[in-house]
């Protein structure tokens, strides 16, 4: 079959909701776009182990710490499923954490910013996991089979981070006026971070008509941006914080909420490395595989040491 | 009795709670995933064992004391651990090693809790017992990697393990209480630890090639509360939250 052809029949597979796995033939593109995609995805996940990680020493109880501790480790394996899924598409681990650790890679823009509070840690996981999930929700179905599988399993342990969050938000807000000042900063300062999330909007997001032609997105950034607002505002209220938006109103007509604009001059700030703790994430990123380079080497030598002694004792 | 008891509660507690928020640092720049995942299953474990000891002391102590109250709200000096779990992560090495020889102490210890005429301490013994010989598995291995890996690991591992192993004696010095523990067959009998514990270390540098230290033993005091500079910043982490913000709920 000639390139054009294969063309047609993988086209006529994703029309028909056929999965597309590793081993057959994709055009060059798409097997370029999910890398990334998928590649990106992970790094989010092991960047996003830092600004939460950055409480682990300092939670207010037992409980909590060994939450926060099982909600981090849930991350990196995340960030292993998903390598292990981009791996797949012909490219190894060490080449995306170089990318990574060179800055040629991006990851979600919102773990440039600092958790400076421990309500961030329940802000981080009712918003940033909500937005997250509803993103990842629709993935499970994307054409990619590895990737589709890796979302559901992620999807579960993210929606129980997500609950596991806003508990630690309704705590704060019935607890002492500290606490619930405390929570209400955390929103005031996660909300528009959470709702960048998603992305430009649509008329600023040339990459959205491809992905939506290969069923990659499903959804458009602004259609899932209005869904994450349009779940998030009773959840708010319901524990008495206030979204910080003057414009937010409920639009009957519609039956979504309006919401005022987002200043996609911070977006791009932070996106190009000039967000509050772009240098820092990836110093701690670089430190930890510069400083695990011998340790890395030691296992292999070690592994290569074992396998020639066996080979000399079946020898001998 | 029940002052005594609780004291010896703190001992177990506070080893496995210090070494777990030694690990719990490192969550997030291991030197791999699945490493960094590793170690920061082990620390789970051992602030799971916390929670038992310290939900168990607060019962026994009475009155307002809870698990958080005793793990965030007492005085440096109050303290039970040995030095050994509050050296620093100063690099893989040290992290392996400082786990290894706390493992090889630790799974003794269990075995013979699981015995104890206390039935909580034999409950909790009995469930921490295979977390700890899986850990000491664990740490073993990396032991030998290390070790019997490159000359670079060698040498750092070696380096690790002179600094760490003159701590290890602090762990088989017996105290009064775990004296009258072990009298009372509630507490572990140091002693016997020490047998298995030594034979273990003794194999597992002997596999990776690497020398004993010779170094006489640190003067330690950890167990009736006298530490190193360590332990003043770890404390103003792990009790910053309940001091910054005293009688809240989380």
């Amino acid at each position: 079959m000639d390139i054009k052809s294969l063309e047609e029949r993988f086209n006529e597979r994703i029309d028909a909701g056929e999965s597309i796995e590793a081993k057959d033939w994709m055009p060059e593109k798409y097997r370029k776009t999910h890398i990334r995609q998928i590649s990106q995805h992970a790094h989010s996940e092991v960047v996003g182990m830092l600004p939460e990680g950055n409480w682990i020493t300092r939670t207010p109880t037992l409980r909590r710490k060994v939450a926060l501790l099982a909600k981090v480790q849930d991350e990196a394996g995340h960030g292993l499923y998903l390598y292990s899924a981009a791996e797949t598409l012909g490219i190894t681990r060490d080449e995306m954490m170089e990318q990574l650790n060179s800055g040629k890679a991006k990851y979600s823009s919102i773990f440039n910013y600092p958790t400076l509070s421990w309500a961030d840690i329940g802000a981080i996981g009712w918003l940033v996991d909500g937005a997250a999930i509803i993103n990842q929700v629709m993935l499970t179905r994307t054409s990619f089979g590895p990737y589709a599988r890796a979302m559901v399993r992620i999807c579960k342990e993210e929606s129980f981070h997500q609950r596991q969050g806003y508990e630690i938000m309704l705590t704060l807000a019935n607890g002492t006026p500290e606490q619930k000042e405390m929570a209400q900063d955390a929103l005031n300062r996660w909300w528009w971070p959470s709702l960048m999330m998603f992305g430009p909007r649509d008329e600023d997001s040339p990459n959205t008509a491809q992905s939506v032609r290969w069923k990659i997105k499903r959804k458009t950034n602004d259609e899932l941006r209005q869904q994450f607002v349009d779940n998030t505002v009773p959840q708010a209220d319901y524990i008495g914080l206030t979204i910080p938006d003057q414009d937010l109103k409920w639009n009957e007509e519609k039956g979504h909420y309006d919401f005022g604009p987002i200043d996609w001059d911070e977006f791009w700030q932070v996106v190009n490395g000039n967000g509050i703790c772009n240098k820092e994430r990836l110093k701690a990123r670089n430190d930890a595989w510069d400083n695990g380079e011998w340790v890395r080497d030691a296992a292999i030598a070690h592994a290569e040491k074992r396998q020639n002694n066996k080979v000399v004792k079946k020898s001998a | 009795m029940n002052n005594k008891l609780y004291e010896y509660l703190l001992m177990l507690g506070d080893n496995s709670m210090i070494l777990g928020h030694r690990l719990s640092e490192l969550c997030g720049h291991g030197p791999n995933l699945e490493t960094d995942i590793a170690l920061t299953n082990i620390s789970l474990d051992l602030f799971g064992q916390v929670r038992s000891y310290f939900q168990y002391a607060a019962e026994v102590k009475g009155g307002e004391f809870t698990e958080d109250t005793i793990a965030f709200l007492r005085k440096d000096r109050e303290y039970r651990h040995v030095l050994l779990v509050e050296q620093p992560n100063e690099d893989f090495g040290h992290v392996i090693g400082r786990q290894f020889l706390y493992d090889s102490y630790h799974l003794p210890l269990l075995k013979q809790l699981t015995e104890s005429k206390d039935e909580t301490i034999a409950a909790i013994a009995h469930k921490s017992v295979k977390e700890a010989r899986y850990h000491l598995r664990f740490s073993s291995e990396w032991v030998k990697r290390l070790g019997d890996g490159t000359d670079e690991s060698h040498q750092r591992m070696q380096k690790a393990i002179e600094h760490l192993y003159p701590f290890i004696f602090e762990l088989f010095q017996e105290t009064d209480i775990e004296k009258e523990m072990k009298e009372l067959k509630i507490g572990a009998d140091l002693s016997r630890i020490k047998e298995e514990s030594m034979t273990t270390i003794g194999e597992v540098l002997a596999d990776a090639t690497l020398k004993i230290p010779e170094s006489a033993p640190r003067m330690a005091k950890g167990k009736t509360g006298i530490h190193s500079e360590h332990l003043g910043f770890i404390l103003s982490d792990l009790q910053y939250m309940q001091r910054a913000y005293p009688d809240m709920q989380w």
